[in-house]
């Protein structure tokens, strides 16, 4: 059936990642020491499964029966998706160990969602998306509450499941009215017909309910009252995982179902939805931050926040904003999970040591970890050279030349804003006298993550022309 | 049209008369003297022990979920079963691989749930 070589050579990561999976279930349920395998075992393949992805980048080619896409933006993301999760992993490996909570399971989820997240990204298809969103959605309620013992786990998962099936449940009407109206499930076949498709005010209600299905995903300001509660009651790691990889899943979503207004230039019938949705998350996470003294709390509404200043390409809506959004993405993934990362690291036992005073005088406690805090909370408030200064730029650059300046203007205020509770954390870590014991665990393979998401964020803000020019290529193609 | 129904609601009414009649005449007709040993719960002669609204477990729901393995199974399975002839004629090995590998997948999930203990009950 499939006897192109680079077809082949495309499917692999979904192949690697599918049959580790299956792998990780037989390993967990036959080998009582699986602690000491699953980690590196899931590493291992997402490390091939990135590689693979990221080497695929220049042919584009429609895999199983012209379901999945591979290669160009969808190796982008792919390789965003597989070093966030692998990143993850090796944050998870100490975090777990000074729970005491080892669930098998915990990996094999992982492995899922990051299956799930990389057919959404690649998907041609509308019940791909959905497929790959409940794989991701279900994994991700499960991780939310993996550690079943913590009364906040529970709290935050059986949330996060309620309003995550009601979105579900938008999106899946979405799907039905755009298929009622289209008679086709194939993206191809909407992009094509959608200047004819855009005037029938049917297909406008159900592409509504799919963009506020994934809304709901992307953590945008109305549909953002699960955020806070689930990604302070989830263990850190998966809250690392959640917010990143799972947000980029979302809006590659945006991506593909808007590629006919991205790429066809058809006209934006959603700027004033989207452009809604991106000032007031902004606003709203950038000034509710600011009363947060939890950082994971305080990195929650951070991350609404984030989600509007990429919404903002999406209510532009053209190729520069496009591209500006995945280098957005693909900074954000590695500045977030660096800083949940460090967070995970401070925090003690039973949700202890997460508020903001146990950050003080980590300057000279612990110089190594007071640094690459600095530099996250620096890339996340957007400070020149690192990589959040470039993604919130090309994502300005984008609005601006969609006509959308008052919107890049929102977008600047919320973040100065936002630098307030940034630089608050980096100023209690320098400028302020411990109150009190703080003790720190060691954690090798956890500070070798952040390292890496360090290095990431340091490269992508020294050579964001190289990344955009990849990307950008990816896109045009 | 309509009247070709009314036989069927002339059973449902004199089906429903009757049932009630049962059921209320009895109690209507009959004569009421309730004693202490009367009203209690009727326990094959012995004293009733405990409350009534005890929780009682639902370890059921366990093989419930399980049964989706096994539903999901035979819906692909059957009709791959019954037209096998023709798919193995027209694709040759193609009609046996995929399916087969499908059901490692469905049944290494199986297997886990057993490995894992979850058939045991207490």
């Amino acid at each position: 059936m499939y006897q192109n070589s680079t077809e082949i050579f495309q499917m692999m990561p979904f192949i690697i990642i599918g049959a580790g999976i299956l792998l990780s279930i037989a390993v967990e349920m036959s080998i009582k020491k699986s602690e000491l395998i699953l980690p590196w075992f899931s590493i291992l393949i997402f490390a091939v499964s990135a590689v693979i992805s990221i080497a695929g980048i220049q042919q584009e080619s429609v895999l199983f029966g012209g379901m999945i896409a591979a290669g160009g933006k969808a190796a982008i993301f792919n390789f965003i998706f597989n070093v966030g999760a692998a990143l993850v992993v090796l944050n998870s490996v100490d975090y777990i160990k000074k729970y005491g909570t080892y669930y098998g399971e915990y990996y094999i989820l992982v492995q899922s969602s990051v299956l799930g997240m990389m057919m959404m990204s690649g998907a041609k298809d509308i019940i791909m998306i959905f497929m790959g969103l409940e794989l991701m959605s279900i994994c991700f309620y499960v991780l939310a509450g993996i550690n079943r013992k913590k009364f906040s786990a529970n709290e935050a998962s059986m949330k996060y499941f309620l309003l995550g099936a009601f979105a579900t449940g938008f999106v899946i009407y979405g799907i039905a009215l755009i298929y009622g109206t289209s008679a086709t499930t194939k993206i191809d076949d909407i992009i094509s017909g959608f200047n004819r498709l855009i005037t029938n005010p049917l297909f406008v209600a159900g592409f509504i309910f799919l963009l506020i299905g994934f809304s709901f995903k992307i953590a945008a300001f109305p549909f953002h009252m699960w955020v806070p509660d689930v990604y302070q009651g989830s263990a850190t790691t998966v809250t690392g995982l959640m917010s990143t990889t799972g947000k980029t899943a979302a809006f590659s979503v945006f991506i593909i179902i808007l590629a006919a207004i991205f790429s066809t230039h058809s006209i934006n019938k959603f700027t004033p939805y989207f452009a809604a949705i991106a000032s007031l998350s902004m606003l709203y996470g950038s000034i509710v931050a600011i009363s947060q003294d939890n950082v994971k709390r305080m990195l929650a509404y951070s991350s609404i926040a984030h989600a509007g200043y990429m919404a903002i390409g999406l209510a532009a809506g053209n190729i520069s904003s496009e591209s500006g959004i995945i280098f957005y993405l693909a900074a954000y993934t590695f500045m977030n999970i660096g800083a949940f990362g460090i967070v995970s690291i401070i925090e003690g036992e039973n949700d202890t040591q997460l508020g903001i005073s146990s950050y003080a005088g980590l300057g000279n406690r612990n110089p190594v970890l007071a640094a690459f805090m600095a530099l996250f909370m620096f890339a996340l408030a957007g400070i020149p050279p690192l990589a959040g200064f470039f993604g919130k730029y090309y994502v300005f650059i984008g609005a601006i030349e969609g006509g959308l300046t008052w919107l890049a203007v929102i977008g600047v205020i919320s973040s100065v804003i936002s630098v307030y509770f940034y630089l608050r954390v980096v100023v209690y870590m320098y400028f302020r006298e411990p109150q009190e014991e703080i003790k720190i665990y060691s954690d090798n393979l956890s500070l070798s993550a952040v390292v890496v998401s360090g290095l990431l964020v340091i490269i992508f803000g020294l050579f964001p022309d190289t990344l955009l020019n990849l990307i950008t290529s990816a896109l045009i193609r | 049209m309509v009247t070709n129904y009314i036989p069927i609601f002339l059973v449902l009414l004199a089906a429903s008369i009757f049932g009630a009649a049962v059921v209320f005449s009895s109690r209507i007709f009959g004569p009421l003297r309730p004693n202490k040993v009367k009203i209690m719960p009727y326990e094959s002669g012995k004293d009733p022990i405990g409350t009534t609204n005890e929780r009682i477990s639902i370890k059921y729901y366990l093989v419930a979920m399980l049964f989706i393995v096994f539903d999901i199974e035979v819906i692909y399975v059957y009709p791959w079963a019954v037209e096998f002839k023709k798919l193995f004629a027209q694709y040759g090995l193609f009609a046996f691989v995929p399916m087969f590998i499908f059901l490692v997948v469905l049944e290494l999930g199986f297997v886990y749930i057993f490995m894992k203990g979850g058939l045991r009950w207490d």
